[in-house]
C-alpha cells in the first residue's frame, strides 16, 4: 500500500460532519469531553499519536453528521490551542477554522483556590479571561487568578 | 446609578461616579439617621460566621430606619450545622425577607448567593475576598475628614499582605489620584497584583519597613493588625507588633489635616494614649458605617 492510501484509511474521509486536526495527543479525550462527545449519538472517530508534519505527533477527532457554533469551538482551545476545525459538506471541506481563546470560560476549569465556593458547592465554575496569551483567568465568584501553570479541567 | 434590586457583592462593580454617589446619600443619613422609611420591610442578617461589630452595624442601620431584623449571628445556630447547602439557605430566607445581609467565610459565597436568591443580597464579608461595605465606609471617612478624595497621601500600615480591606481601599482609592505610602515588614508586603493596579492608574506608592518615617508626609493613616498567625517564627511576631504600634508621641511632627483610621477590633497597634488625639478617629469611623449602610439599603431597597 502506498503511503497515501495508508494514511486515507487511518483518517478515513466523512461525507458531512466535523474533523478536529492538530489536537495535542494527550488533549484528545479532555477535547472529547468538552465537546460533550462521550454521551453522543453521532458516530466519532478518533486518533492518538498520529503522524503530523507540523507538531510530530497528533491527535484528530472526527464526528459524523455534527457541525459547532464558534461558542462550542472556542471553548477546546484552552487544552488543544493548535487544533483546526475543518467542516466537511458532501465530502468537500466548506470551511478551516482556529480554535480562539474565549473571554469567558464556563463550566470545564476548576478554581485554584481552595477556598473558593465553587470548590464546595455544586456551581458551575465561571471564568474571564484576562489575559489570553498567558492564559490567566479571573473567577466570577471568589475574584482569584487561576494561572495557566495552574490550570485543571473538570 | 440606579441600585434598586441589585446586590451589593464586590467594590470592582463600581465606578467613581457610583461611589460618590452612595457616599453622597450616607451624608444626607448622618445629618437624618432616624426616619421610618423601612417600615414594613424585613431585613434578614445571615452571619455564617460571627462578626458582631458588623452585625450590629447593619441592625442599627435598618432600626433606625424603622425596618424589622431576622437572622442568626453564627453558623452553629442555622440550618447548615445539619449540612443544608447554602443555595438552599438563601432560597429559603428569600421568602421571609425583602434583602439579605450575608457574612460567610467561603469566598465568592456572596455572588453565588445573589444567583440563587429572589432578594438582593449586600455582602457583608466572603472569606478574605470582599467586604464592599467596609471600603464605602472608609471612603466616606476619609472624605468626612479631608473634605475631599482627590490628590491625598494615605499611608496603609500592617499586614499588607493579607489585609482583605487594604486591598479594596487601594482598588477604590485609585480612582481618585492618591499617593500610597505602604508600610509593613518585609513578609507581609502588598501583593504585586495590587501594585500593578496602582501603576497601571498612573498612580505612584512608596514602600516603607519604618512607620515613623512616614508619618509626617501623609494626610491619613489607615492601620491594621498584624496578626500572629501570618509569622512562622514567634519571635518575629513579637519584633514587628512592637514596631508597628502607633503611639502619641510618634505623631509629633504630623500634618495638622491627619487622621487615624482602623477598621477595628485593635489589639495593640495603636496605643490607647492616641485615643483622645483629635487626630484619632477610628471610633467616628464605626459610626460611619451605620450610614452608609443606611444609604446602601435604602438605594437597593428602592426608597431614596
Ligand atoms: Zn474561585
Amino acid at each position: 500500500m502506498k503511503p497515501e492510501s495508508r494514511k486515507k484509511l487511518i483518517v478515513s474521509a466523512i461525507q458531512n460532519g466535523t474533523v478536529i486536526d492538530h489536537i495535542p495527543s494527550h488533549a484528545v479525550i479532555q477535547v472529547m469531553r468538552i465537546l460533550n462527545l462521550i454521551q453522543t449519538d453521532h458516530q466519532v472517530l478518533f486518533g492518538m499519536n498520529l503522524d503530523s508534519k507540523k507538531y510530530g505527533n497528533k491527535g484528530i477527532i472526527k464526528i459524523r453528521d455534527k457541525f459547532f457554533d464558534d461558542v462550542e469551538i472556542n471553548k477546546i482551545a484552552l487544552v488543544a490551542p493548535t487544533a483546526t476545525l475543518i467542516e466537511i459538506r458532501d465530502f468537500e471541506v466548506i470551511s478551516k477554522k482556529q480554535a480562539e481563546i474565549p473571554d469567558i470560560v464556563e463550566g470545564i476549569v476548576k478554581c485554584f483556590n481552595p477556598k473558593c465556593i465553587t470548590n464546595y458547592e455544586q456551581v458551575r465554575t465561571r471564568f474571564r479571561v484576562i489575559d489570553k496569551q498567558n492564559l490567566r483567568l479571573l473567577c466570577h465568584y471568589c475574584e482569584k487568578i487561576t494561572k495557566n501553570e495552574n490550570i485543571e479541567f473538570i | 446609578m440606579n441600585m434598586k434590586n441589585k446586590s451589593l457583592i464586590s467594590i470592582n462593580d463600581f465606578c467613581k461616579e457610583e461611589y460618590l454617589q452612595i457616599l453622597d446619600l450616607a451624608t444626607y443619613f448622618e445629618k437624618n439617621p432616624n426616619q421610618k422609611i423601612l417600615e414594613g420591610f424585613v431585613v434578614a442578617t445571615l452571619f455564617f460566621e460571627p462578626s458582631t461589630r458588623t452585625r450590629l452595624s447593619f441592625e442599627s442601620a435598618v432600626n433606625r430606619l424603622g425596618g424589622r431584623v431576622i437572622g442568626f449571628s453564627d453558623a452553629a445556630l442555622s440550618s447548615t450545622t445539619k449540612g443544608e447547602s447554602l443555595a438552599d439557605t438563601i432560597r429559603t430566607v428569600s421568602n421571609y425577607a425583602d434583602l439579605i445581609v450575608m457574612r460567610h467565610p467561603i469566598e465568592g459565597s456572596a455572588r453565588w448567593a445573589s444567583q440563587v436568591a429572589s432578594v438582593p443580597i449586600i455582602n457583608a464579608g466572603d472569606g478574605s475576598n470582599q467586604h464592599p461595605t467596609q471600603c464605602l465606609l472608609d471612603l466616606f471617612t476619609i472624605r468626612q475628614t479631608q473634605g475631599t478624595l482627590d490628590n491625598l497621601d494615605i499611608a496603609f500600615v500592617g499586614d499588607l499582605k493579607y489585609g482583605r480591606t487594604i486591598h479594596s481601599n487601594v482598588i477604590a482609592l485609585s480612582h481618585f489620584n492618591t499617593t500610597f505610602h505602604l508600610v509593613s515588614p518585609e513578609e507581609l508586603k502588598l501583593p504585586s497584583a495590587v501594585k500593578m493596579h496602582i501603576k497601571s492608574n498612573n498612580l505612584q506608592y512608596f514602600q516603607y519597613t519604618d512607620l515613623e518615617e512616614v508619618i509626617p508626609k501623609v494626610d491619613i493613616i489607615y492601620m491594621t493588625r498584624i496578626q500572629r498567625e501570618r509569622f512562622a517564627d514567634p519571635i518575629e511576631y513579637e519584633r514587628v507588633k512592637n514596631s508597628y504600634t502607633l503611639t502619641k508621641k510618634m505623631l509629633e511632627g504630623s500634618r495638622e489635616n491627619l487622621k487615624i483610621l482602623h477598621p477595628l477590633p485593635r489589639v495593640n497597634e495603636i496605643s490607647v494614649d492616641v485615643d483622645l488625639d483629635p487626630r484619632a478617629y477610628y471610633f467616628k469611623q464605626a459610626l460611619n458605617g451605620v450610614y452608609i449602610r443606611q444609604a446602601l439599603i435604602a438605594s437597593i431597597l428602592g426608597l431614596a
